[in-house]
Parts: C-alpha cells; sequence; structure tokens
C-alpha cells in the first residue's frame, strides 16, 4: 500500500518502497487550465529536492514542476508528454509525471499529508 | 509548481468595465491587464474558447481599450501628420488601420480610425490610451477637438456566425463590408458598429453606451451561436492570425517596415512624406532594416514564449521571439518574432533557445490561420 504526500508547489508523491511516482494535484491543473505541453526529464537524471525537472504550459504560460524528494529518475510517463491534455483530466491517477528513487525516506514524511495539503490550500485560498 | 512568466503583481488599483459584472457572473477568471480587471476566461476554459470562436462566435469585452473621436473640419488633414495612412482620402463610413509614430519612426500605439461622417473615432490600445491622448492633445490644432468616450463600452463578435447572430438583431449591420462602420440601432440603442476584430475571423467590434452594455451581451450570449470569450483566447486567436500585440511584436523602438507594416502608408504619403518620423521611416524603406517581424513555426511541440532568443544556423544569436502560444486551431505552437536581415525569407531554419536547449523551428508566412473576413 503506498502513502500520499503533497508539496506546497502542488506536486503529490505516493511512495511504494523507495520509489517516489511525482504528478502535479487537481488543485494545479484547475489553476493553469487546459494543458498543451509538458517536458519530462531524462531518465538517470539526479535531481535534488526543490530542484525544477519537469515543466507543464498552458495556452498562456510555461511552468515548473520540481522534484520534491532528492534520488534518480528511474522512469518518466511519456503518456503525459504525448496528450497532455490527461493531466487535466486524471492528474492524480493516470497522468503521473515521474518516478524518483529516493535514498532518504525521512525526507518523504515531512512533505504535507492529504488533511495538511486540504488545510494549505484553505489558508491560500 | 510555479509560473515561470507569471503577470507583475498590480499594487495600483485596477479599473473595472461596465461588464465586470457580468464576467464574475459567468464565472470568469479574472487578471490584472493593462490597469484592469479582465476575464482571462470563462468555465469553458481558453481551448475552447478558442474553438468556439473559429467555429461558431465568440463574445470578448474589450470596454478597456481607449475610444476617442476628433472633430473639426480640418480633423482628417491634422491627424493625417501623426499617421502614415490616407485619412483625408477616407469615405464616410469607413475605417482603416494605421499607426501613432515618434520622431524616429517608432511605433507609439497602432490603431484603428474610422471616418463616422461628422467626425473621426479612434480605437486604441488600453495601455497607451494615456500617451496617445497626450500625443493627440500636443500635436493636433486648437480647431480639432479630441474627445474620450469612456462612458462607452466596447463588445466584439467574431467568428464565422457573427454575421447571422447579429443580422436577426439588426438586418443593416448584414449590409456592412470589412472595414466598414455605420451607427445603427439595436435593441434601441444607438450603436457604433464596425465590421472588424482581432481574431482573423469575420465579425464585429460594437461600441455601446455603458449604461446599456450589460443588456446588450447579455442579448448576445443569449444567441445559441454565441459563447464568452477571455483575454487568452484572444491571444491565441490573434496570433493564430498574424496580428501583433502593442507591448509584445510593436513598440517605440520599432518601425513600421521592421515591424513589416509598410502597407499602413498610404500611397500618396509616400510622395508627401510629411507624417511624424516620416523621414526614418523612408530611409528605412529605401536602404532596408536590419531586422524584420517574421512568422515562426516550432518543429517540435514546445511553445516559444516571448523572449525567447532565436539562433541562427551557426549558434549565434539572431533574433528574439516577441509572442509564442500554442495554436488550438493548427495543434501545435506558432509564434512571432524579429530577425535579424538574411533571416527572413520563408523556410529558413531557426533554432529557438527554449530553457536552454535549442529546438529546431522555420520562417513561415502569416497568418498561420487564413483570414476569413467579409470582403
Amino acid at each position: 500500500m503506498s502513502e500520499r504526500r503533497y508539496t506546497a508547489e502542488h506536486e503529490w508523491i505516493s511512495l511504494d518502497g523507495d520509489i517516489a511516482t511525482v504528478g502535479i494535484t487537481n488543485h494545479a491543473q484547475e489553476a493553469l487550465g487546459d494543458l498543451v505541453f509538458v517536458e519530462l526529464p531524462d531518465t538517470e537524471r539526479e535531481v535534488s529536492a526543490g530542484e525544477a525537472c519537469a515543466v507543464v504550459e498552458s495556452v498562456k504560460a510555461a511552468s515548473d514542476v520540481y522534484a520534491p524528494l532528492t534520488g534518480k529518475i528511474t522512469e518518466v510517463n511519456g503518456i503525459v508528454a504525448e496528450e497532455p491534455a490527461l493531466v487535466n483530466r486524471e492528474p492524480e491517477g493516470e497522468a503521473w509525471f515521474f518516478r524518483i528513487k529516493i535514498a532518504d525516506r525521512v525526507a518523504f514524511d515531512t512533505l504535507m499529508d492529504a488533511d495538511q495539503y486540504k488545510a494549505f490550500l484553505e489558508t491560500a485560498a | 509548481m510555479t509560473e515561470l512568466a507569471s503577470t507583475t503583481t498590480e499594487t495600483e488599483i485596477l479599473k473595472r468595465t461596465p461588464l465586470d459584472g457580468l464576467h464574475r457572473a459567468l464565472g470568469a477568471r479574472m487578471v490584472p491587464f493593462a490597469g484592469y480587471e479582465m476575464p482571462v476566461q470563462y468555465a469553458q476554459g481558453i481551448l475552447s474558447e478558442h474553438v468556439h470562436c473559429r467555429s461558431h462566435a465568440a463574445l470578448f469585452d474589450v470596454s478597456h481599450m481607449g475610444q476617442f473621436s476628433l472633430r473639426g473640419t480640418y480633423a482628417a488633414a491634422a491627424l493625417e501628420l501623426l499617421v502614415p495612412g490616407d485619412m483625408a482620402g477616407m469615405a464616410p463610413g469607413r475605417q482603416r488601420y494605421s499607426l501613432f509614430l515618434n520622431e524616429a519612426g517608432g511605433i507609439i500605439d497602432d490603431l484603428m480610425i474610422a471616418n463616422a461622417g461628422n467626425c473621426l473615432r479612434l480605437v486604441v490600445n488600453a495601455s497607451r490610451k494615456s500617451i496617445d491622448a497626450a500625443h493627440l492633445a500636443a500635436n493636433l490644432p486648437e480647431s480639432v477637438k479630441l474627445v474620450e468616450h469612456a462612458d462607452r463600452a466596447l463588445l466584439a463578435l467574431q467568428g464565422p456566425s457573427a454575421a447571422a447572430v447579429l443580422g436577426r438583431m439588426c438586418p443593416e449591420t448584414a449590409g456592412l463590408a470589412f472595414m466598414q462602420v455605420a451607427d445603427l440601432p439595436i435593441m434601441g440603442i444607438t450603436c457604433w458598429v464596425s465590421r472588424s476584430g482581432y481574431t482573423g475571423e469575420d465579425g464585429f467590434e460594437i461600441s455601446v453606451p455603458a449604461e446599456e452594455a450589460e443588456r446588450f451581451a447579455r442579448a448576445l450570449l443569449d444567441q445559441p451561436e454565441v459563447h464568452p470569450a477571455g483575454l487568452g483566447a484572444r491571444d491565441s486567436l490573434r496570433l493564430e492570425a498574424g496580428l501583433c500585440l502593442y507591448g509584445q511584436d510593436l513598440d517605440e523602438t520599432t518601425s513600421p517596415i521592421e515591424a513589416g507594416l509598410a502597407w499602413t502608408i498610404a500611397k500618396r504619403r509616400k510622395m508627401e512624406w510629411n507624417f511624424l518620423g516620416a523621414d526614418p521611416v523612408r530611409e528605412q524603406m529605401d536602404n532596408g532594416v536590419q531586422r524584420k517581424r517574421v512568422g515562426i513555426r516550432p518543429d517540435g511541440r514546445a511553445p516559444a514564449r516571448a523572449g525567447t532568443e532565436i539562433a541562427g544556423p551557426d549558434g549565434s544569436i539572431i533574433g528574439v521571439i516577441t509572442s509564442g502560444t500554442f495554436g488550438p486551431t493548427l495543434g501545435a505552437p506558432v509564434a512571432m518574432g524579429y530577425v535579424k536581415r538574411g533571416h527572413t525569407a520563408d523556410d529558413t531554419p531557426l533554432d529557438l533557445m527554449i530553457r536552454g536547449r535549442a529546438h529546431p523551428a522555420r520562417v513561415a508566412p502569416t497568418p498561420f490561420v487564413p483570414h476569413r473576413y467579409a470582403r
């Protein structure tokens, strides 16, 4: 059973063993509007927590997606690059962006859980 | 997730158009634009609003734009000293696209000028209103009276169904050809109607008194073909149509020759060369310019945004993107920008430097989507 956490930059992270799957939240896709382009990181890339490693673009603007945790990119979801609209439809399901093999589980535990993220969205609104 | 190109935080008090309440009632997302709170999109979203405009009709609130009139026997002759177009020869009921130029031949603003019979009517960019008004006041003789119509709203009804929609409400509108204007009663409102727009589609821009704007807009939105559309779709539509946006594609350091707008210089004016900025413009026409505005089609799917550097085959920077987005009609990115002389021919290969990587692109003819004006 994987656990899910969230960042203040509106990424979600689902942890399975030492593999973290990362996507953007439903709130993020709503704020962005119709997505028309997604750029994914190269696999094998070493990323640090907070490092910009993917890009999402709406008709209006481009936004960075950050690596929420330090580690190595093991896999990317080519489907979202092929069909960016999937991110609008299935942001927290099928439309994950990339997977990171993480070294440090503690960092994951410090991220917001679902209730904390919900509260965060309410205070930010 | 953080927006890379975020809009500047506005500390000033933002103005609202007469349709502000309607936008909010329709669920618009409001953003600061040129000193106004404007709808960037409604619930449908930019893609859908864009596509609907190309297939049916879209209603845009463009009340933030400046509406002026010039009165006086010599208004046309006086205005000719500030624009390169043929104003004296423009018949009543006609409208032209023109430019205010500074002494160096740079573009102060691009605007529409109509001959309404008893006066000239101007529609200028929201961001340039006060600059244009000061420029006119400083350069027009006292006998020409300048009035700003801040008490009027401006709506744009655009798309292949626009003529049928407006024709149901006022049959006389069908008689207007592209770039013709008339004052017509619609729903008992005296409307200043112009068959023109900023989308590449057939359509109308309609000026109405502010207090009638919401009733008029709701009547248009009640028509089955019409959906509201915001500034987001307006931008992607105009870019597909190859039309310039002041402040991005045009500014005071850009000349009409560089911008590919030499066609706005009327034949007679090219014999007289007596408008402000005529000498540098003439010199550029004779000797050519160092850079020119071109349309650009990226080969891949990554949109190239304004500010993206353009590299030539040897890797050196030869230009910059001034407008770029994803073109929903084409299902591909589109852009325009300025490139050095020698790189302006159609199909010239270029590299767009997006996030540090070269993305291949080609110079392409504009409009990217053919205009469908009612000629």
